[in-house]
């Protein structure tokens, strides 16, 4: 570990401490702690949902799968910026207009009923933990890499961090460290883009035919196929990664901290741009790595490639890039745990203690104490947890958290918002249907099961033929939601009308609202 | 103060405003018509022309021809998913704009309606 990185990294870590400091100052209220006050500005908000958005996975997963795989690699770039057009036109708006902390509150303003907010908190929970543990799992075998420290070690470096900006600075400090966080990623990934293309002489078809003669794969690296090649397999990732988003509690939690369904909607937009140029630059990092680390420099550094973008640093900037490159992988990671934490604290302290079991009467001191006991738990579970799951497959946890997020939260917010024969019994049959048939479906796939030993948890046949159910899954959701809502005569035409109209309008009744 | 109490609150309230009359309204049911001309084609194009390339890549191979040099055209057609994306945003939040003004005008409808009684 050179002197650069290390100083890099500390002054990374100083950074993040003071901007906690001056938000555990701010942070006074429950409303303070779970959305900044909703005070921040579309920009603002925007930068921070790509900093919450735009994990390890997507900065050095992908660019090492598109420099070991070339076009499949990109698959995933594009399933994750589209998923933002069915935030912007379905979700976003009414979710601002109808939530308060969470995604309970949103589906609740609709069903008054305990069953319903606590099957929403344990979607959040269930989805938050297999984030969690992936990024958790990912950050440890990265930093090991990067700073060459043991995994449990790093684990514990993250985790400590991540639990001293939540406990301490709440939303507040979590939304700043994201915002932080992807200017930087922007700022390093815009560097890299350049390098990489003067070394091409900007000249973007000498690109794709430099990076075709140097790989092993010649033609095909620049063809789809390499990667996916089970079209029914690829269909169904893609139908995770796209309706996924618009379910991920982390990133819907991020609408509640906006005043209003406008700057939801321009915060929406900021981070398309965003998002989007950073992964049109991680086509350029992956190529770039191909052609000037090489294949097998990158898999001897890590088989599944998460060195490439670092390597590259390295091969075309030197030490200085390198350091600065692991510094803005290492802020990357502590801005997307932060978030996690933050949202399995809510459904926690916000829904299970403070609205099932002391139903809602609780005052605001107490909020704000329930709300830090639960992010102190969360972290320290997560962090026990990912010691124990060193050996995950982290992709697979990724996609596996899209997939449950598609099938058990996108069906639910949906029919709340659009569906006027709707009810409770639907809502709780849609979202465990989703739940259940997402997780049992997974547990049979090859995934877990493989002939092949070592290749997953179990030796066996997969029952299930998909590595991600989401093909199957979410369409589960959205039947079992239909089917729980006719079976149950339950309707409620004051509340639907209510719910339509301050969904779509935005209407707030003074004094009562929020 | 919790969520349910202020849920409380509000069903004291509700009387108040009639709802059911705002939804069926004919400004409301016109910014309800006008959202669903907008959002519902442009859903399903969105997701069409996003399912259209790994429906293609999978089952065909025609987007393997080269297009300019060595870039074949399942380059260009992911290129084109970025610009989507962009363009449908852009649109979007133009359109949008309309639909602030409406639901304005249907807020001051609710506003003069309660008074008023």
């Amino acid at each position: 570990m050179s002197a650069t990185v290390i100083i890099l990294f500390l002054a990374i870590v100083l950074l993040t401490l003071v901007i906690t400091f001056f938000a555990a100052r701010k942070t006074q209220t429950a409303g303070d702690f779970y959305t900044a006050g909703g005070g921040l500005t579309g920009m603002q908000n925007g930068l921070a949902i790509a900093g919450d958005y735009l994990s390890a996975a997507s900065f050095l997963g992908i660019a090492g799968a598109i420099a070991l795989f070339g076009f499949d690699g990109f698959f995933y770039s594009i399933g994750f910026l589209i998923a933002y057009l069915v935030v912007l036109f379905l979700v976003a708006e009414p979710l601002r207009n109808l939530g308060k902390y969470t995604l309970a509150d949103m589906i609740n303003s609709r069903f008054d009923a305990r069953k319903v907010r606590g099957a929403a908190a344990l979607n959040t929970i269930t989805i938050s933990t297999f984030y969690m543990i992936a990024q958790l799992v990912g950050a440890g075998a990265l930093i090991q890499l990067l700073f060459g420290i043991p995994y449990w070690m790093a684990v514990l470096i993250v985790g400590v961090m991540m639990t001293i900006y939540v406990l301490f600075g709440g939303m507040i400090a979590t939304s700043w460290v994201q915002i932080v966080k992807a200017v930087l990623l922007m700022a390093g990934m815009v560097v890299m883009t350049f390098l990489v293309l003067l070394k091409f002489n900007f000249n973007i078809g000498q690109m794709f035919t430099d990076v075709k003669s140097v790989t092993a794969h010649g033609e095909a690296y620049l063809m789809p196929g390499l990667q996916y090649t089970d079209p029914l397999g690829t269909l169904s990732l893609m139908l995770a990664l796209v309706l996924g988003t618009a379910g991920l509690p982390h990133i819907l939690m991020r609408f509640f901290t906006v005043k209003d369904a406008q700057t939801a909607r321009s915060s929406v937009v900021i981070a398309t741009w965003v998002i989007g140029i950073f992964y049109v630059l991680t086509l350029f990092l992956g190529f770039g790595a191909a052609a000037f680390v090489g294949h097998e420099t990158i898999i001897a550094a890590n088989p599944g490639g998460n060195m490439a973008a670092p390597l590259l640093a390295q091969a075309i900037g030197g030490d200085w890039l390198f350091a600065f490159i692991s510094a803005v992988a290492f802020a990357t990671i502590l801005a997307v745990v932060a978030g996690l934490v933050l949202s399995g604290a809510s459904a926690f302290a916000h829904d299970l203690y403070g609205q099932i079991i002391k139903k809602g009467k609780t005052t605001e001191a107490e909020q704000v104490r329930a709300a830090r006991y639960a992010s102190l738990a969360v972290s320290v579970l997560s962090i026990v947890l990912a010691l124990f799951a060193q050996y995950l497959n982290v992709a697979f946890l990724v996609s596996l958290a899209f997939c449950i997020a598609a099938s058990a939260n996108l069906p639910v917010i949906l029919y709340t918002v659009y569906w006027k024969r709707f009810n409770t019994t639907g809502a709780v049959t849609a979202m465990l249907t989703g739940l259940l048939s997402a997780l049992i479906l997974v547990s049979i796939s090859p995934s877990v099961f493989s002939p092949v030993e070592g290749a997953a948890l179990f030796v066996g046949e997969p029952i299930f033929p998909l590595t991600n159910p989401a093909l199957v899954s979410v369409p589960l959701g959205f039947l079992g939601g239909y089917i729980g809502t006719i079976l149950s005569k339950e309707t409620d035409m004051k509340r639907y009308a209510e719910v339509k109209v301050k969904a779509n309008t935005g209407y707030k009744r003074s004094g009562v609202s929020h | 103060m919790g969520v349910e109490q202020e849920k409380r609150q509000v069903r004291n309230s509700r009387e108040e405003v009639d709802y059911v009359q705002v939804i069926e309204s004919r400004s409301f049911k016109k910014l309800m018509r006008d959202r669903k001309k907008f959002i519902v084609p442009l859903t399903i194009f969105f997701l069409v022309f996003y399912f259209s390339l790994p429906i293609l890549t999978s089952y065909t191979t025609f987007l393997n021809t080269p297009a300019i040099g060595d870039i074949s055209w399942v380059w260009l057609f992911a290129l084109a998913q970025f610009v989507m994306t962009w363009v449908l945003c852009t649109v979007y939040v133009k359109k949008a704009a309309t639909f602030d003004k409406q639901a304005e005008q249907i807020i001051d409808e609710m506003e003069q309606g309660r008074k008023s009684r």
